[in-house]
């Protein structure tokens, strides 16, 4: 690896930017490639290879592909994964933990003194402030996920506009399908255009049948697996 | 996956503080497995001159190897493919239950 891709790499990593290293084998000319395309290294790929690139950096895919007689290596690097709570309500206590365990940096956001407290999450980046200004202040990336949970309009419309401000890869809001009708109304109203609102995913989780706190957390981080690496089967089709 | 980009993050920052030594400093990385293999496609190894190794590429078994071949690389300052086949009696031998094969590409940081 040239010095000067080195450490085009390290200020990716260091400005939290995913960036995927593209290997020719056969030369073994790199390339660096950012989210937006933007291209530094060696040598530019063609047209046509970008776009499978682009698609292992949003699922962070990292692997050997074949384009035409080549064979390159897509070497993946991004931010550590983040998931931002909104409301640091009895499901977020089920939620916190067990993105954890799924490798997630968990932060839970909730200006009630009495909610947001050590004693209900442990080991947790705790932030009392209002959700908006905690967001803006946070960056969220395109590794993080923002969940709102707390059922309050107040807290969570201006976070979930605050969120569609971000290149977040997973946007969530729990409620039925009733309050997020309504919520699409509220949103829609204060400006927020319709292509936006539907990054929103609401009811939050994916359709496990989920009941308790604990199932709904499965739920809602199968969800966020799903929407990060993409459909096995789909992939296996290309 | 997020502990490996956050483990990677470091062990390029260990690759950077060498090279801002002056040290020389060689990359492996995992492009391809197959069967059970301890450390999944991506993952990183950075070998300094003298031998000090920050990451890993399998389980253990291999690092010295890679070490090993990570000089020869530093001086000739061209990458190289290896490849590990790991045979059952082997793998037993080292604590893998089971057979696995990797390649590494191995390259200097110049």
């Amino acid at each position: 690896m040239k010095r000067r891709v080195f450490e085009a790499l390290r200020r990716a990593q260091q400005a939290g930017q995913p960036v995927a290293l593209v290997t020719d084998m056969g030369t073994g000319f790199q390339t660096l490639v950012g989210s937006d395309g933007r291209q530094q290294g060696d040598v530019g790929l063609e047209d046509e290879f970008l776009p499978q690139v682009l698609e292992a950096i949003r699922h962070d895919r990292s692997g050997m592909v074949e384009f035409y007689e080549g064979r390159f290596f897509i070497n993946i690097f991004a931010p550590p994964l983040r998931l931002f709570i909104i409301g640091a309500v009895h499901l977020a206590q089920a939620l916190a933990p067990a993105a954890r365990l799924a490798g997630y940096q968990v932060v839970v956001i909730d200006p009630r003194a009495a909610f947001a407290t050590p004693e209900r999450f442990p080991d947790t980046v705790l932030v009392r402030e209002w959700p908006d200004e905690a967001l803006t202040a946070l960056r969220p990336d395109a590794s993080s996920a923002i969940v709102t949970l707390s059922h309050d309009a107040k807290f969570d419309d201006p976070a979930l506009k605050a969120a569609l401000a971000t290149p977040a890869f997973y946007i969530g809001a729990l409620g039925s399908r009733k309050s997020h009708a309504s919520r699409r109304e509220r949103l829609l109203a204060d400006g927020v255009a319709e292509a936006d609102f539907a990054r929103i995913r609401g009811p939050v989780g994916l359709d496990i049948g989920a009941v308790s706190p604990q199932e709904i957390a499965l739920s809602i981080l199968a969800d966020m697996v799903l929407q990060r690496r993409g459909p096995r089967q789909k992939a296996a089709k290309e | 996956m997020s502990t490996l980009a956050a483990d990677n993050a470091l062990i390029l920052q260990q690759a950077a503080d060498w090279l801002a030594a002056g040290k020389p400093v060689a990359l492996a990385t995992v492009i391809g497995t197959w069967g059970s293999a301890p450390r999944p496609v991506g993952s990183l190894m950075a070998i300094a001159g003298g031998g000090a190794m920050a990451g890993s590429v399998s389980g253990g078994c291999i690092e010295g190897a890679v070490a090993l071949q990570a000089e020869k690389v530093m001086q000739e300052g061209e990458p190289r493919l290896i490849s590990f086949g790991i045979s059952n009696d082997l793998a037993w031998e080292v604590g893998l239950a089971c057979g696995g094969k990797l390649d590494i590409y191995l390259e200097p940081i110049a």
